[in-house]
């Protein structure tokens, strides 16, 4: 097996020229998958039994919390192929991703306290899943604070690549304790996503609009790591020619 | 190996004595914090009790975070830390040894003061072993897991404290939670052998594990 197109992966300018061709397509699908789900999901979908219309703020809240967890994944997995590889493109999306993994914690927080006034009477409770996703969002602002303090640009590649592994092992642990602590204080409230088997009407259009937000994740990511790349290549020559041609 | 292990282990040892303050000085904050909690809140016997092994163990948390600050940083500017990188023996062991050595001067100092202030806290003697066992082995992960920080934020300039914080308080809250979760149980007369087992497992998992991030950390470090 060649190893070549792995290396290529690393290349910035072979990411400039894929990526801008990908993003047209990304970018149509993302809008349609966006505009079906919310749709479907705000519009079509049956009213919950139990919570009326409140509960279809799920089709935002429950897409934002998978993709900020996957979010932190994904820069683990960027900071052992920088580590490991040496690739200056992993560091290039490790430091585009933490910013827009933080803003999706933030609306799963947002999106999970509004939810909570009307099915908990209060806009927040010190619910287990609230509080992991407060503790994730204090792990983004940690790897965000370490690169911006870091002034060198190698340096702080590296540091933040092993901040996002370290707190990748940590993660389950914070969570599994979290969750513990929880029950050792209240009494197991009323939970707001896990349904006992949620019908098919319900749940397409969430899947639709997990799909959507994964589109509109890898779309910014892509915008976000295209200027930065151009920001760190900006004295090479196919940098120039790819400007020129634009303009 | 070990005769090199040991003699770092003496030089850190004769380093701190000829500056005793740096071991004084968490104790000194760790007993201050605590203080401040009674003249907030009041100090009724019942409502200190309730608090107290909560209070107790932020502070010690805070006082291990605030005393890792320096721990790299004399030997960063001084070049030994260099030294230690070039050097044949591995780096992970060094660290280990110099972590080590902050445990016993930071968290185990801690612990020998705890008992005076968990009885000024109304604390039932009763329970007094369990909180100083929860926090002898709850103050090694703090001391492995905060050097990780110490070690990526060694070689910034103008003291990384705050960010020191940012980066470790989020990967302190188990051992917090399994802390103060023993402490409840103490005083309902709960069995906590589990929650000792836990720290215990947490304690051998930074102990595994840390040491290869605090290398990582300082080799970045050196190599700026």
């Amino acid at each position: 097996m060649s190893w070549t197109f792995f290396h290529k992966l690393g290349s910035p300018k072979w990411f400039y020229e894929i990526s801008g061709k990908l993003m047209p397509w990304i970018a149509a699908f993302s809008l349609l998958a966006l505009v079906v789900g919310s749709v479907w999901g705000l519009v079509f979908a049956p009213q919950d039994y139990q919570q009326g219309n409140s509960f279809r703020i799920i089709y935002i809240h429950v897409p934002a919390a998978i993709l900020a967890q996957s979010c932190y994944m994904m820069l683990a997995v960027a900071g052992v192929v920088g580590l490991v590889w040496r690739m200056k493109l992993a560091d290039v999306a490790l430091q585009c991703a933490a910013p827009i993994g933080a803003w999706m914690t933030f609306v799963a927080l947002i999106t999970g306290s509004i939810w909570g006034k009307p099915t908990w009477g209060t806009y927040w409770e010190w619910d287990a899943r609230l509080t992991s996703m407060l503790i994730l969002l204090f792990l983004y602002f940690g790897i965000i604070a370490l690169r911006m303090a870091i002034s060198n640009r190698d340096t702080a590649a590296k540091a933040t690549s092993v901040m996002a592994i370290v707190g990748v092992i940590n993660i389950p642990i914070i969570k599994y304790s979290v969750d513990w602590w929880n029950t050792l204080h209240q009494p197991a409230t009323f939970t707001i996503t896990e349904k006992p088997a949620m019908p098919p009407e319900m749940w397409l259009p969430l899947l639709v609009m997990v799909l959507a937000f994964y589109g509109l994740f890898t779309l910014n990511l892509f915008m976000r790591m295209r200027l930065e790349i151009l920001k760190r290549e900006h004295k090479t020559r196919w940098v120039r020619d790819a400007l020129e041609n634009n303009s | 190996m070990g005769s090199v292990l040991w003699q770092l282990l003496r030089r850190e040892w004769q380093l701190t004595w000829r500056r005793p303050g740096e071991v004084l000085n968490p104790l000194v904050f760790f007993a201050m914090v605590i203080t401040l909690f009674p003249l907030a809140v009041g100090p009724e016997p019942a409502l200190l009790q309730r608090m107290a092994s909560g209070v107790i163990w932020v502070a010690a948390l805070l006082a291990t975070l605030l005393s890792l600050d320096g721990l790299f940083r004399s030997d960063f500017e001084d070049g030994s830390l260099e030294q230690w990188v070039l050097s044949p023996h591995p780096l992970t062991l060094l660290v280990l040894v110099k972590v080590l050595h902050h445990w016993l001067m930071c968290g185990v100092m801690l612990v020998l003061l705890t008992p005076v202030l968990g009885m000024m806290l109304a604390l039932p003697w009763s329970v007094i072993p369990v909180l100083c066992a929860t926090l002898l082995l709850g103050t090694a992960v703090l001391s492995l897991l905060g050097a990780i920080g110490a070690a990526l934020t060694v070689g910034l300039k103008g003291g990384g404290s705050m960010l020191l914080a940012l980066l470790i308080l989020p990967l302190y809250i188990p051992v917090l939670i399994l802390g103060t979760g023993a402490m409840d149980a103490a005083l309902q007369g709960l069995p906590v052998q589990g929650y000792l087992l836990w720290l215990g497992c947490l304690a051998v998992l930074a102990l595994s594990l840390a040491p290869l991030a605090i290398a990582a950390g300082l080799r970045i470090g050196v190599s700026e």
